[in-house]
C-alpha cells in the first residue's frame, strides 16, 4: 500500500501532470495541478461542482487544451513532443494517436445511438486499432458478457435503461484494452437505483489491475475501490492521501466541509 | 333498457340481471367489450367530399377540352421518353454533383479555418442568391465573359486551353447550372444536418483517438442523415421541376419535348397534361425511396422501445479475481 500511497518511489508513473493550467477567457479553471499516478492505481477524484476535476479529466486525453505545464502519459507528453530543445505541438492525428490509448466513460454515455451494442464497442478497435473484425467481435462479446448484457447484443442504446447504456460503454472503453480509463462522473446522470449496477461493473475492473481516474461524487466507491482520493477546490489539489486518511480524517477546513454534506 | 347517452351501434349481450342492483352488471361495464358511437358528422363529411371528388374527377376525364385520348397517343411517344430521360439524367447527375459538393463545403463553412469559411460561404452566398435562371444563361453564354477556359499555373505559364464554345454545350452548361445552384442548397441543408448532431458523439469519437474524418463519417454523418434526408428529398423534387428551366438555353428536356410537340400539333393542354403526368410519376416513385432511406436512418430510434425489466443490478467479473 505504501507504493499507491507514494507512486513515484517504486516505480514510473503512468501519469504524470506538472503545474497544469487552464483558463476559459478570464476564468481560470484549473490553479496548478501537480498529480502523478502510478500503473495500476486507482484514482477518485472528489470536489464540489467547479472545482475543476471534470476538466482535469479532459485534459488528460486532450479534449481540453492546457494552457501552462505538461500532463505526460507512459512519459509522453500529451499534444507536444519536445524535439532538439524545442517544444512543438501535436498534429490532430499525433493527437488522436495518444487518445486512442485512453479509454474514456462519460456522464451522459455518449454510446453511438446509430450502432447496436456490439457495433458501439467494435467501433474503435476495428477503426482506430487496425484489429480484425472476427477478432473486435469475439473481444466485444467477452467484454459485454463481462458487464452483463450479453442479451443485449444488437440491441440499440435507446432500448436499455441508463445503467445498462453506461455499462455499454464501460465495455466500449475496455475494449481499446487503455492503459488508463478515465471516468467522467459516471453515474451522476443515472436514477438512483441505477447507479449501483455500474459502481459494481466498476469495482470489478479495479480489482483487475487497470490505472483508472474516476471523478465521481459517490464517496462510497471512493472508499470501498480507490486506492487514492485527491480532492479538489477551486482549482487546486486542496488533499490527497489514501481513502481512510481523507474520508475519514480530513485535514483540510474545505475537505472537512465538504465530507460534512455526506454525513 | 335506459336511455344511450350516445348511439350504440348494435348491442349485442341483453343484460340479465335487473339494471340497478348494485355490482351486478359488472360483467357488462367491463370497457373490453364496448361499442363506439357512430360519428354521424365525419361519415357526412367523408360522403360529401368523396361525392365531389368523384364529380370533380368524372368532370375532368370527361371534359373533351384535356384531350385525353391526345394524351394517351404521346404518353410514351419516342420524343416524350427521350425528353423524360433527359430531365432524370439531369436531375441525377446534377444532383450528386450538388450533393458531393455540398458536403465539403457545409464542412468547410464549419471549419476553424477562416479561409476555407470565407470561401464556402461566399460559394454559397452567391449560389444561392441569385436566380437559377440567370445562372444558367450566364453558364450558356460563358464564351461571351471568356472566350477561353485555360488552365495554367497563376501567373505563370499556360498549360492547356480550351475554346469555351466547344466546352460550353447546352448540356454542360445546363449540369454545371444546375449542379453548382443544387450544391449550395444542398450545402445548407447537411450544414443544417451535422449541426444538429450532439456536441458529444464528435467528441466521444475523438476521445477515443478517431480522426476527424472517420469520425465525421462513421458517427456524425449516418446521424446527421436523419435531418438531411427530409429535405434532400424536397430538394430532388424541386431540382426534377428545376430542370424545365434549361429549355430556355435549348435543352430538349421533358417540358422542351412537349412544348416542341404542341408548337407542331397546337394541342397545348393535352401536351401539358404529358409532362403533369410524368412529374408526378416520378416525384411519387421518389417519395417512396425517400421513405425506405428514411426508415433506414432512423433505425436505433425507434418508438417501439422494448420495456425490459432491469434484472441481475451485480455484475459477473469474478473470473479474474480468484486471486484476492
Amino acid at each position: 500500500m505504501t507504493a499507491l500511497a507514494n507512486p513515484s518511489t517504486q516505480t514510473q508513473p503512468i501519469l504524470r501532470a506538472c503545474n497544469v493550467h487552464k483558463s476559459y477567457g478570464n476564468n481560470e479553471v484549473l490553479k496548478g495541478i501537480d498529480l502523478e499516478i502510478a500503473p495500476s492505481e486507482v484514482v477518485a477524484i472528489l470536489g464540489p461542482s467547479g472545482s475543476g476535476k471534470s476538466t482535469f479529466l479532459r485534459c488528460i486525453n486532450r479534449l481540453e487544451e492546457i494552457n501552462k505545464g505538461f500532463i505526460e502519459v507512459e512519459g509522453e507528453q500529451i499534444g507536444y513532443t519536445l524535439r532538439n530543445g524545442k517544444l512543438l505541438a501535436l498534429t490532430n492525428s499525433q493527437v488522436a494517436a495518444q487518445r486512442s490509448k485512453m479509454g474514456m466513460v462519460f456522464q451522459a454515455f455518449n454510446l453511438y445511438p446509430h450502432m447496436t451494442v456490439l457495433q458501439n464497442v467494435i467501433e474503435a478497435p476495428i477503426g482506430v486499432h487496425g484489429v480484425k473484425r472476427a477478432e473486435a467481435v469475439r473481444v466485444a462479446t467477452e467484454l459485454i458478457a463481462k458487464v452483463g448484457l450479453s442479451d443485449k447484443l444488437n440491441a440499440y442504446p435507446r432500448q436499455l435503461s441508463g445503467g445498462q447504456q453506461q455499462r455499454v460503454a464501460i465495455a466500449r472503453a475496455l475494449a481499446v484494452q487503455p492503459k488508463i480509463l478515465l471516468f467522467d462522473e459516471p453515474t451522476s446522470a443515472l436514477d438512483p437505483e441505477l447507479v449501483g449496477e455500474v459502481l459494481s461493473t466498476m469495482r470489478d475492473l479495479a480489482k483487475q489491475g487497470l490505472t483508472m481516474v474516476v471523478v465521481t461524487h459517490e464517496i462510497g466507491f471512493a472508499r470501498e475501490a480507490a486506492d487514492r482520493v485527491v480532492f479538489m477546490d477551486g482549482g487546486h489539489v486542496v488533499e490527497q492521501g489514501t481513502p481512510d486518511q481523507v474520508l475519514s480524517n480530513p485535514q483540510h477546513p474545505r475537505t472537512k466541509a465538504f465530507l460534512g454534506r455526506f454525513l | 333498457m335506459t336511455d344511450a347517452p350516445h348511439a350504440i351501434a348494435s348491442p349485442v349481450t341483453a343484460p340479465t340481471a335487473a339494471p340497478h342492483r348494485n355490482g351486478s352488471d359488472d360483467a357488462l361495464r367491463d370497457v373490453a367489450g364496448a361499442h363506439l358511437p357512430i360519428p354521424k358528422t365525419k361519415v357526412l363529411l367523408w360522403l360529401v367530399v368523396l361525392l365531389f371528388s368523384c364529380d370533380f374527377l368524372f368532370g375532368v376525364s370527361q371534359n373533351p377540352n384535356f384531350g385525353w385520348p391526345v394524351v394517351a397517343d404521346y404518353f410514351f411517344s419516342r420524343t416524350v421518353l427521350d425528353g423524360l430521360i433527359v430531365t432524370m439524367s439531369l436531375a441525377v447527375v446534377s444532383m450528386i454533383i450538388g450533393v458531393a459538393l455540398g458536403l465539403p463545403i457545409a464542412i468547410g463553412r464549419m471549419s476553424s479555418d477562416p479561409l476555407a469559411r470565407g470561401l464556402s460561404g461566399a460559394f454559397v452566398w452567391f449560389f444561392r442568391g441569385t436566380p437559377l435562371l440567370v445562372q444558367l444563361i450566364l453558364w450558356y453564354n460563358l464564351s461571351i465573359l471568356f472566350p477561353q477556359i485555360s488552365l495554367s499555373i497563376p501567373f505563370g505559364p499556360t498549360l492547356a486551353a480550351w475554346n469555351s464554345n466547344d466546352v460550353i454545350t447546352p448540356l454542360t452548361a445546363a449540369i454545371i447550372g444546375l449542379a453548382l445552384n443544387e450544391a449550395a442548397y444542398m450545402a445548407e441543408i447537411i450544414r443544417g444536418g451535422l449541426l444538429s448532431v450532439e456536441r458529444g458523439q464528435m467528441e466521444t469519437a475523438e476521445a477515443f483517438g478517431m480522426k476527424r474524418m472517420r469520425a465525421l463519417r462513421r458517427i456524425v454523418i449516418p446521424q446527421a442523415m436523419r435531418t438531411i434526408v427530409p429535405p434532400t428529398g424536397n430538394q430532388f423534387i424541386s431540382m426534377i421541376k428545376a430542370t424545365s428551366l434549361v429549355s430556355v438555353i435549348a435543352m430538349a428536356d421533358l417540358l422542351y419535348s412537349v412544348q416542341s410537340i404542341y408548337n407542331r400539333t397546337f394541342e397545348v393542354i393535352p401536351m401539358l397534361m404529358v409532362a403533369v403526368l410524368w412529374y408526378l410519376f416520378i416525384t411519387s416513385v421518389l417519395s417512396v425511396f425517400q421513405s425506405m432511406i428514411e426508415r433506414y436512418y432512423a433505425r436505433g430510434d425507434q418508438q417501439r422501445v422494448v420495456f425490459e425489466k432491469v434484472e441481475t443490478p451485480a455484475v459477473t467479473v469474478e473470473t479474474k479475481e480468484a486471486t484476492q
